[in-house]
């Protein structure tokens, strides 16, 4: 590799050849500040505040985006500099909301630690902000325009990451602005709810809809019996901003956070994840054994069963037709458990914590319920549960960690995999090994479908029968496979499709500035609670077996058609032009 | 009394703009069929001989800029023809297009053969539409007459003109704009590196040039008596199109050899101040350029001599305001063209031009302070210092140079 | 059997037509967004482009409707909101600016009886305020459906223009 010697104030420096000066300075522990650049995005430039002086050069250069050459002398702090760097920020600071106490992202805001950091003091220029109305319209994702500074982080994440591409810059000079398509709110467009744009966002002009309120009602409410369910993303995460370190495990802590939060009882998704497997790996066997609809696609992604919806509303036969873990959860909280626990299922309140934004809309589902009540009331993203925990002044790094509770807070070792890319198609394949050789696996480990990559196909031998599978994880990818099966060219049996980067490891509900990086320390972590487990098989979870003999019966049952099965509507498009098709003249 | 010239202006009036036989009848396509017996190091060396400046404002050296795009090593490469000329009193390329379209296609095709390019871009701005017929029978004659397409001249050389339109966007007559326009999308600039002759149109290595600057090579090439090297002197030898605009009798657009001076044109060629008004300012290189007082008059038009002034050549526009019009509402009405041209992406042009309209409308109604004024000067050079583009860079350079000509503009009464 | 057919659609079969002739005659490239959207544009009376068409060719292009919406945002010629079938684009550059393009609007604003960007009663005529389109030689001027009106120094010269649009 060529390197090149730089100076950066003074201090000598040598780095690879092609090096960002904003990179380079990061090896030295200086941190040029910055706005619009994102280490997982490509480099914009736009926001201007990264500018440094380089020996030679009239202008300042954007530290983002130029790279270092042979010799270069870059001052990071010098007074033109600082100037610049003040300037950008008074200028930026006259055309926001500035309401700080009352915003979502106060004091996890790129833009109130630069002020901090550079000691904003109050400018004479005038407020030219236009204090426009906050869109709160769906359930997932609220906008606030006039946070906005433009950086088109969330552009670039809908696009690059989705290729879903609802948001966009509109306009020139002033009336520029961050944007959907003739300025529809999101839940109109092509828009899929992931919440990839919040996470990305540097302050509060994109955040996830609160429900904190309505959780801390609740849970005063003496008539109610409040249970929450928690995703395996969520045990991995929650310590990022906890001081635990990114990706270590708190499931003691977290489980013990919540029961101090007052919930009666605290169970685990993974309990629904693993019915999810038993439910899905049946359906897979009935379609492979009977010709039903193949490749089937995993369905428990809200972002994917909505882009699906929206985008290939005419494949939706696909998708399984088994529910994702947590509304399988909720049915079963709302039916099996209610009986078991001598509970009039009024008065529970089924409260989810989820690494995603999506699975807000997917609980306010009209389908997903029943008698006038949905099996999922509230949905809390990780995001939202930080809150809850510092609300009522929990100390979390010394909590004395909790166990579960019975009956539905068991999960194996497949289950707690759903959380990351790969995940629910290894463990759906461990139960479905069994069940067609009849031979217990002597080695749970898929190698195969493990990892990042955008697409990772398998062969796997059930018995005598050779089936592809393959796993994608964003909506680029899996654009890619629906185009191929659109095409009649694709050759898998079985899909995993998440919506998110790396699985719900990197949910949009996720903690803030989540990077590649991060997400990969989680993935690691959820193998290592995989390994750790006694049970790692879905199918082997005393729990689940309980259910099914006591009240379920056997998977696809009747009644787990009726409570644990689904189904997927095309959604309507905003114009439709089948008119114009040119009509049948001749028939023969 | 000065003249001005007919080098690059030799075609005007005679011959007919829409047939290329009238065309060929004066010589037409000579200097394509000589260029192809040169190789295109020879051909940038040429132009680099005429010190040939990039005319559409950037002044960028021509011959090394083909030259560097010649080295450029790539299956496929473009060349563009930059046909936006949004700058204010700015309608000399317009005046090239409309009277010697062939002239154009004829520099286009040779610097294709020059850079080894493929596919040559004609990008000219929506509001010169009326002259997309003109140039659309220019390129389909030349491509009947083997002028473009393939084998060009049976040296097997493929080159073809593609002409888009703009939609109504100054900012897009900066280069990577430009190219996003071209690409299908909002003409907004893109960071540099990378590089346009790396990764322009396309992510291919693109050459972008001037009318003006096009419609120099023909001649040039075929210039043995060289006529051309016999204008002007030192850095700036050769003739230059200039558009005169404002409070003058004869606006227009004049070719005048280097050297001439301000006075000569706007009084000899542009007949002077309109009724007995007196000069209050001119401005050179359209709204993004610098202002001068009278004082200028007798500077000779050179780059270095207008440098030295404080101004610079830049569109080739000089705008003539006489005392009608105040410096003040000359700075508001520059400064409201460029809050309406700046595309909104980075922060220093967008919120700049808005605060420094409000400022301007404050010292209009005469209600600004101390605090305005500093306010405003660091506003100034926070654009200059670290917008993205070439337009939050120069969209302020009226008004500074207005801050050191005209001071008693910014006092606080 | 003859039934009068409701006329829901903006886009009629025979205004889809014609946009698929433009769509054809720049091969249906999505990069030539921009001078498809120009040539639709005059397709359209009131020289716009409406929000059905916008998505059509989302459709037709494969292009998200954000990119084309982007562009009709972006780009001053092109237009979200119907206009008139003679847009009056006058210069307010500096060049117009200092050779009295205030007369130039007070006398059309008078004749037409309308304020800028409002369109007369007929649908016929808007006035618009455009930045400078290199008609500076012959300033005040302005710009009609792609033609250059100059030297409109008098009263005289502007009625003549409308009666002649008339």
């Amino acid at each position: 590799m060529e390197m090149v010697n730089i100076k950066i104030n003074n201090i000598p420096l040598e780095v690879e050849k092609g090096t960002k000066i904003l990179e380079a300075a990061k090896k030295i522990h200086i941190d040029i500040p910055h706005l619009c650049y994102h280490p997982d995005q490509k480099v914009k430039a736009h926001c201007r505040i990264c500018c440094v002086e380089v020996a030679g050069n009239r202008r300042l250069l954007a530290a983002c985006s130029t790279e270092v050459w042979e010799g270069m002398e870059i001052h990071t702090d010098t007074q033109i500099v600082r100037d610049t760097q003040v300037g950008i920020l008074q200028l930026i600071l006259a055309n926001h909301e500035q309401n700080c106490l009352t915003c979502a992202r106060n004091q996890n805001c790129d833009l109130q630690r630069l002020c901090s950091r550079f000691n904003i003091l109050k400018s004479n220029l005038p407020d030219v902000c236009d204090h426009l109305p906050v869109q709160d319209t769906n359930p997932s994702i609220v906008r606030d325009p006039s946070k906005c500074i433009k950086c088109g982080r969330c552009v670039r994440a809908c696009k690059d990451v989705q290729g879903v591409c609802a948001l966009t810059y509109a306009g020139r000079s002033d009336s520029i602005s961050v944007t959907t398509a003739y300025n529809k709110p999101l839940e109109e467009t092509d828009c899929i709810l992931c919440g990839q744009c919040s996470i990305v966002c540097p302050t509060g002009a994109i955040v996830e809809k609160d429900d904190t309120q309505k959780v801390l009602d609740v849970l005063q409410d003496p008539k109610k019996h409040v249970i929450v369910q928690v995703a395996p993303s969520v045990r991995v995460a929650l310590g990022d901003d906890f001081k635990l370190g990114q990706g270590t495990i708190v499931t003691g802590q977290m489980v013990a956070a919540l029961k101090m939060l007052g919930f009666d009882r605290v169970f685990d998704t993974n309990f629904g994840a693993d019915m999810t497997i038993m439910e899905e790996g049946a359906e897979l066997l009935d379609r492979i054994q009977h010709g039903g609809k193949l490749p089937m696609i995993t369905s428990c992604s809200p972002g994917w069963v909505n882009y699906m919806e929206k985008h290939y509303g005419d494949f939706t036969a696909h998708l399984s037709s088994a529910k994702s873990p947590q509304q399988i959860f909720g049915a079963i909280s709302k039916t099996y458990y209610p009986k078991q626990a001598g509970i009039d299922p009024k008065n529970i309140v089924t409260v989810s914590i989820m690494p995603c934004t999506a699975k807000k809309a997917e609980a306010a589902r009209p389908e997903m319920g029943r008698d006038g009540m949905q099996d999922v009331d509230i949905v809390l993203t990780t995001r939202e549960l930080t809150k809850l925990i510092k609300y009522v002044g929990l100390n979390f790094e010394n909590l004395e960690p909790a166990e579960f509770d019975s009956p539905l807070g068991s999960g194996s070792g497949a289950a707690v995999i759903f959380g990351t890319t790969g995940g629910v198609m290894e463990a759906a394949l461990r139960t479905v090994y069994e069940k067609v050789t009849g031979k217990e696996l002597k080695s749970v480990d898929f190698k195969d479908v493990r990892g990042f990559q955008g697409i990772k196909e398998a062969t796997v031998k059930l018995g005598s029968q050779e089936i592809k599978v393959a796993i994608a994880h964003t909506l680029v990818n899996a654009k890619k496979v629906m185009e191929a099966i659109k095409a009649g060219t694709c050759d898998y049996t079985f899909i995993e499709i998440m919506a998110c980067p790396g699985g719900c490891i990197g949910g949009g509900g996720q903690p803030i500035d989540t990077t590649m990086d991060i997400k990969k320390l989680r993935m690691d972590s959820l193998y290592d609670i995989d390994k750790n487990n006694t049970i790692r098989k879905s199918h082997e979870n005393p729990d689940i077996q309980t259910v099914y003999k006591d009240f379920l019966g056997e998977p696809l049952s009747e009644k787990a058609h009726e409570l644990l099965h689904t189904h997927y509507h095309k959604v309507k498009k905003q114009h439709d032009f089948s008119y114009l098709k040119p009509e049948e003249i001749y028939s023969i | 009394m000065s003249k001005s010239v007919n080098f690059i202006t030799r075609n005007f009036g005679k011959y007919d703009v829409s047939s290329i036989g009238s065309y060929m009848n004066i010589g037409g396509f000579d200097a394509l069929k000589k260029a192809v017996t040169m190789t295109g190091e020879d051909i940038a060396a040429t132009i680099a001989e005429a010190k040939i400046k990039g005319r559409g404002g950037a002044a960028y050296d021509m011959g090394r800029k083909w030259a560097q795009a010649k080295a450029v090593v790539a299956e496929k490469k473009v060349i563009i023809c930059n046909a936006d000329e949004g700058e204010p009193c700015t309608f000399k390329d317009r005046a090239l297009i409309e009277k010697d379209p062939f002239n154009l296609i004829e520099g286009m095709i040779i610097a294709g053969y020059t850079v080894d390019a493929q596919d040559g871009y004609i990008y000219m701005r929506e509001e010169y539409s009326h002259l997309r017929p003109l140039l659309l029978n220019a390129i389909r004659q030349a491509k009947t007459y083997g002028f473009l397409g393939t084998n060009i001249l049976g040296k097997g050389f493929n080159f073809n003109i593609h002409l888009y339109s703009g939609a109504g966007a100054y900012v897009c007559g900066e280069g990577t704009a430009l190219i996003r326009s071209l690409e299908g999308k909002a003409g907004r600039p893109r960071m540099k590196p990378p590089f346009i002759k790396q990764s322009g149109l396309f992510a291919r290595p693109t050459c972008v040039n001037n009318v003006e600057s096009l419609a120099i090579v023909a001649p040039l090439l075929l210039d043995d008596k060289k006529e051309y090297l016999s204008y002007g002197s030192g850095e700036s030898i050769g003739t230059k199109l200039v558009s005169v605009g404002g409070n003058v009798n004869t606006p227009g657009v004049f070719e005048i050899p280097f050297g001439t001076t301000v006075r000569e044109i706007v009084y000899d060629m542009a007949g002077g101040i309109k009724g007995d008004h007196t000069i209050r300012l001119i401005q050179f290189g359209g709204a993004s350029g610098k202002i001068a007082s009278s004082r200028i008059l007798d500077t000779p038009y050179t780059y270095d001599d207008l440098k030295k002034a404080g101004v610079t050549v830049g569109s080739g526009a000089i705008l003539v305001v006489d005392d009608r019009t105040s410096v003040l509402n000359f700075l508001r009405t520059t400064q409201a063209f460029f809050s309406h041209e700046s595309c909104g992406q980075c922060t220093p042009c967008r919120e700049g031009n808005r605060h420094i309209k409000l400022i301007l409308e404050k010292l209009a109604a005469n209600t600004h302070r101390n605090e305005d004024i500093t306010a405003l000067k660091k506003i100034v050079k926070l654009m200059a210092m670290s917008s993205l583009c070439g337009l939050g860079e120069s969209a302020e350079n009226a008004l500074l140079s207005a801050m050191q000509q005209f001071p008693d503009v910014f006092e606080v009464k | 059997m003859l039934t009068a057919q409701k006329q829901d659609h903006i886009l009629s079969k025979e205004l889809s037509a014609k946009i698929d002739l433009v769509l054809a005659s720049h091969e249906y490239d999505n990069t030539q967004i921009v001078g498809i959207l120009l040539d639709v544009q005059d397709l359209i009376d009131e020289h716009y482009i409406p929000e059905a068409i916008a998505y059509y060719l989302s459709e037709k292009l494969d292009l998200k409707i954000t990119v084309i919406y982007d562009c009709i945002s972006f780009y001053s010629s092109l237009s979200e909101k119907p206009r008139a079938k003679y847009p009056i684009q006058i210069c307010n550059s500096i060049v117009c600016s200092i050779n009295d393009n205030d007369s130039v609007f007070t006398i059309f604003k008078e004749l037409l009886g309308i304020e800028l960007n409002e369109v007369t009663y007929d649908g016929r005529f808007t006035l618009e305020s455009v930045p400078c389109f290199g008609a500076c030689d012959v300033a005040p001027a302005v710009r009609i459906n792609g033609t250059v009106y100059g030297h409109l120094d008098s009263r005289g010269k502007i009625e003549n223009l409308l009666n002649k649009l008339l």
